[in-house]
Order: C-alpha cells, then sequence, then structure tokens
C-alpha cells in the first residue's frame, strides 16, 4: 500500500496580509508561511493507516518558501520518503495549477491512496483533492475525518454539514480530502526534524510543465470594507465586564 | 452555448435547503440581464421540484445512488446535464456536495470556478464576482468572460426570498441511464447528528469558544462563566477537532447552526465555516485580541480585552 501525502505551503493568516504591488496577489516577500492546517491532519491520517498496517507514505510538496522543513518534518514524523517537486515557479500557484503540476507527476508513480487536506486558506478556484481527482480520472471523497483501509478499498466518513455524516467505501486507488485526522497531529521535536536534515534524502525532481490556469481573470485583491463594525468596548476588563452584563440583561437574560 | 443560468439544488433531510433559494434568487437576476432562462438541477427527491418554483424549469435525475450525496454518482449526472444543457453559468453554494462537485466539474467539463463567492453581478457578456479568500482577510474580484463558469456561493450572501417562486415550475427528466452503473465509491449509511449531553440549538444564550483558548485546561475558565451564566457551552471546530469538547457542542458549517439572543464569544476569529453556523444570532458579542479578526464585522458588541482578564470579571459580576 503506497500513500501519498500532498503538503502545501500557505501565508501565515496570523499575520497581516499586505498586497502585492499589481494587486492580484499577496505581497509574499516579508511574509512567514505555515504548513497548510488541514494537510497536516492529512499526514497524520496517512501515519496512522501505516502505524495500523502495511504502508509506505511518501510526503510530496511543491517547491515554496520553508518547504524543506515542512518535508522533514514529515520525515521526522514518520513519512518514508519525502519528495519535491522543483521550478513550478515562484508566487501564487493557483489550484487548477497545483492540481494538473501534482497529477502529472502522480500519474508516473503507483499509488494506492493520495491524501491532502480538504482545503487551503487561498482556494480561490477550488479545493484540490477534487480538482486532482478529476484530472487523474480517479474516485474521490472530501471533508474526510475517517479513513481506513480493506484491502483495495477505503472506508471514509465524510462529513455533509449540520452533523451529518456518510459512510463510504471507494474503490482504490481514490483522492481524499482530510478535513481531521483520527487524532490530533502528532509532534516531532526539533533535534529529530534536525536528523532528518541531517540525514537527507529529500527526492528532487523536476516539476511536470503544464499551462494549466484558473481560467478566469483575476482583476484585483482587495481587504474587505465591512458593512458594519461591532461596537468597540473600552477600557479596563471590569468595565468591559459591566457593559456585557449589561448587554445580556437587556435582552431579558 | 446558452444564455442560461443553472442552479444545483441542494437537499437535505427532504427539505431543500435554504442557499437553494438564494442561488435561484441570484439566477433569476442574472439570467435576467443575459436573456436566458433559469434552470434547477435536483438529484434525487423529484418530489421537491414544486418548490423550485423560481426556475423556469426544474431538471430532474432519479437514481438509487442518487438517494444521497455521493460524490461520483452526483458528478456523473451533472456533467452530463451541463453536456447536454449548455448553461452559461453554474451556481452552486459552499457546501460539501457544493465546493466536491464545483471542483471536479471545473477541471472535467473545462469551466473556471470561483468558490467562496459572496458577491455576483452580470456585466455585458460577462460575470462579475466578488469572493473571500484567506479566510475573508480578503477579497478577489474576479471577471468571467468565457463561455461557461462555476460559482460556489457562501451561503447567506444572497436573500432567499426572491428564490421562492409561487408558480410550479416545468419539470423534466434527466435519463441517467448508463451512468451509474459501475461506481467505484459506493455510499454505505448515512447518519443523523446525535444528541449531546445538551442541545446548543434551542438556547437563548450561548457561551462560544476558540482556539484563542489555547489549551484544553483553560477551558475551565470559560467553562466557569457559562455555569454562572446558566448557559451551555459551544465551540468553533479547532477544540471539537483536538477533542476538547463533544461534536454536539460545534457551531459552524460542518456542526449546527444556532440562534441564540445572545452569543457570547470568546477566541474565535470568525472564519467563514464559523460565521456559517452562527449568522441568525440576535445579538453577537466577540471577545479576540486581534482587533482586525473578522468577526469584529460581524459581531454587534466587541472588545480586545484578553478573555483571561475579561472572563473572571464576568463571573464574579454574575455569580456575585
Amino acid at each position: 500500500m503506497r500513500i501519498a501525502v500532498l503538503l502545501k505551503q500557505i501565508p501565515d493568516l496570523v499575520e497581516d496580509l499586505e498586497l502585492a504591488p499589481d494587486g492580484t496577489d499577496v505581497d509574499r516577500e516579508f511574509l512567514a508561511f505555515t504548513l497548510n492546517e488541514f494537510d497536516d491532519q492529512a499526514l497524520e491520517e496517512a501515519l496512522c493507516l501505516k502505524d495500523a498496517g502495511d504502508a509506505e507514505v511518501v510526503a510530496v510538496a511543491l517547491e515554496e518558501p520553508d518547504v524543506d522543513q515542512c518535508l522533514y518534518t514529515a520525515l521526522a514524523k514518520g513519512a518514508d520518503r519525502a519528495v519535491k517537486l522543483t521550478g513550478a515557479g515562484e508566487g501564487w500557484i493557483d489550484g487548477h495549477r497545483r492540481s494538473a503540476i501534482l497529477a502529472a507527476w502522480l500519474a508516473t508513480a503507483e499509488f494506492d491512496l493520495i491524501l491532502t487536506g480538504v482545503q487551503a486558506a487561498d482556494d480561490l478556484d477550488g479545493q484540490l483533492p477534487p480538482l486532482l481527482a478529476a484530472r487523474l480520472g480517479l474516485p474521490h471523497a472530501s471533508v474526510v475525518v475517517r479513513v481506513e483501509l480493506k484491502g483495495q478499498v477505503a472506508l471514509v466518513r465524510q462529513e455533509l454539514g449540520g452533523g451529518t455524516v456518510a459512510d463510504e467505501e471507494l474503490r482504490l486507488p481514490a483522492v481524499i480530502g482530510i478535513q481531521a485526522a483520527r487524532q490530533a497531529p502528532r509532534y516531532a521535536s526539533i533535534s529529530r526534524i534536525r536528523q532528518a536534515q541531517q540525514a537527507g534524502g529529500l527526492e528532487e525532481v523536476g516539476a511536470p510543465a503544464t499551462d494549466a490556469g484558473p481560467g478566469y481573470h483575476l482583476v484585483r485583491l482587495l481587504a474587505p470594507e465591512a458593512a458594519g463594525h461591532a461596537q468597540m468596548l473600552g477600557g479596563s476588563a471590569g468595565e468591559v465586564a459591566e457593559r456585557i452584563v449589561e448587554l445580556i440583561r437587556a435582552k431579558g437574560l | 452555448m446558452s444564455n442560461d443560468v443553472l442552479v444545483l439544488a441542494e437537499h437535505r433531510d427532504g427539505a431543500v435547503s435554504d442557499v437553494t433559494f438564494e442561488l435561484l434568487g441570484k439566477a433569476r437576476e442574472i439570467a435576467a440581464s443575459w436573456g436566458g432562462r433559469t434552470v434547477a438541477l435536483l438529484l434525487g427527491q423529484r418530489e421537491l421540484a414544486g418548490e423550485l418554483g423560481a426556475a423556469d424549469t426544474v431538471q430532474c435525475a432519479e437514481h438509487a445512488a442518487l438517494e444521497t450525496y455521493n460524490p461520483e454518482a452526483y458528478e456523473a449526472v451533472v456533467l452530463q446535464a451541463l453536456e447536454q444543457l449548455e448553461p452559461r453559468l453554474v451556481l452552486t453554494s459552499t457546501t460539501t456536495v457544493g465546493l466536491d462537485l464545483g471542483a471536479a466539474l471545473s477541471v472535467r467539463w473545462d469551466a473556471p470556478l470561483v468558490s467562496y463567492v459572496t458577491g455576483l453581478s452580470a456585466g455585458d457578456g460577462t460575470a462579475l464576482a466578488t469572493a473571500q479568500i484567506y479566510g475573508g482577510k480578503l477579497l478577489a474580484e474576479v471577471e468571467l468572460s468565457g463561455p461557461r463558469a462555476l460559482c460556489a456561493v457562501l451561503a447567506g450572501s444572497f436573500p432567499h426570498a426572491a428564490g421562492r417562486g409561487e408558480t410550479a415550475p416545468t419539470v423534466e427528466t434527466l435519463d441517467a441511464t448508463g451512468l451509474l452503473d459501475d461506481l467505484r465509491t459506493v455510499v454505505t449509511s448515512v447518519i443523523s447528528p446525535e444528541g449531546g449531553d445538551v442541545d446548543i440549538t434551542a438556547a437563548d444564550l450561548l457561551v462560544s469558544v476558540g482556539r484563542g483558548i489555547g489549551s484544553q485546561a483553560n477551558l475551565e475558565v470559560v467553562e466557569e462563566l457559562a455555569e454562572a451564566l446558566g448557559a451551555p457551552l459551544a465551540a468553533s471546530r479547532p477544540l471539537i477537532d483536538q477533542g476538547w469538547l463533544p461534536k454536539a457542542r460545534q457551531v459552524g458549517k460542518s456542526g449546527l447552526s444556532v440562534k441564540p439572543k445572545v452569543y457570547l464569544m470568546f477566541g474565535i476569529s470568525g472564519a467563514p465555516e464559523h460565521l456559517e453556523g452562527m449568522r441568525d444570532a440576535e445579538l453577537v458579542i466577540a471577545c479576540n485580541t486581534d482587533a482586525k479578526a473578522p468577526i469584529f464585522d460581524v459581531a454587534d458588541y466587541g472588545t480586545t480585552v484578553d478573555l483571561f482578564d475579561l472572563v473572571p470579571e464576568l463571573v464574579s459580576r454574575v455569580a456575585g
């Protein structure tokens, strides 16, 4: 059983997002990048599947800021291999382009199961799992919170919203978009990540060429102008608490 | 190519989802400006077609594999419908179904897709979409000028009244024969939400907590306040995924929708998925140390006082 886990670095949303001069991307020069949190969940689920049986886990990422650290962390956590697809270009790689690059590479490597995060914060042109599955002609399920393997079938639990879930069986190979792993993502200590770095072993492969793109014209990005804004309560914690209690009481509660 | 706008109707528990009416209302507006028709596509549950009167026609497909959402089966039938009907614009919602289908169809039907759309207007031969990106911290303006396009619309973006038609629509049948014979995806069961120890949807006052609480041990702080107020404690998705609180306490898109008289929030930034579950709350009071958190665009009252300073003050006033 070979499992690919697709990882992606995205701007850390804890920071302010400044716009690049042409207005169609965030200014990446000074941004901190971090692993997409849902990809971290996908990695955890893959490692749980490996723990539960006989599986090889391959972490795959495009060359993006701080991606080496991300791939070495995956190795330190227990991934068997880490592959970096290089030369896809700098800046924002949209979902259509990303899925085309990944699909071209995945088609040459035989995987039984492809896991990735259900979504990422810059999914303007769609979410990766269904984009990728459509390109590869594979069955897929997104918003998945549980994966079990039974021979060449994946048993998955998909959230449909409002607390309703569906249990599905997908004939492998398949693409699964993970919302949450069965347990919180494991931790890799700095020393183990450093060990992985010293051991090396990051496989670098040239990203397959593609001219795929979203097909729309992105006019600009802009900061939202809120239709309204909360009335801010200032003052000490005690004064704010006083006001909040009044507001609740005014509602008859 | 036509000038038609097609809406993918969604239903759950035997009822048409509210967002479908939002989409129908917007579809009518755009179709009218292009001189096209509004078409609804309804998979399974043909008996719901009569509710979709805002559409000129409802295209129905029925098959055992379509009774509940099966990604592969839905995709095959919707793709065939799009190839036959050739609409100019397709509207889905940002639910599991809408996002999943939208992206897969974008590739298979070769049409651009814009996700998390909150605004949509018809231009001269184009559609202009405004969409959220980076969790709502930025908006993107996108022009769709090609012969076909897909938009996944965030629930709550458009009024639903315009999508509730009085007249009965023309109902037509889509033939799904042969499309669904050898599916690699089988839905074995659909499970409705289990009742929890408390029903957060029935509460007049809810205390809700998010990632800003930091750790499970810190939950005690807000639990004490909830108890003092006699309010159930709810939470946003990250806390539920951590296993800190049961699933029945989750507010948001994949959890429950709540409409309390007062929604008192601590450490929740206001991601679109969370807002979807609480936008009908009457009075929203948000506490978050990030003055730029999107929740302050939605809340009625806000404060950036640290929750660990504020909550004990609240407890002492309520309990005392």
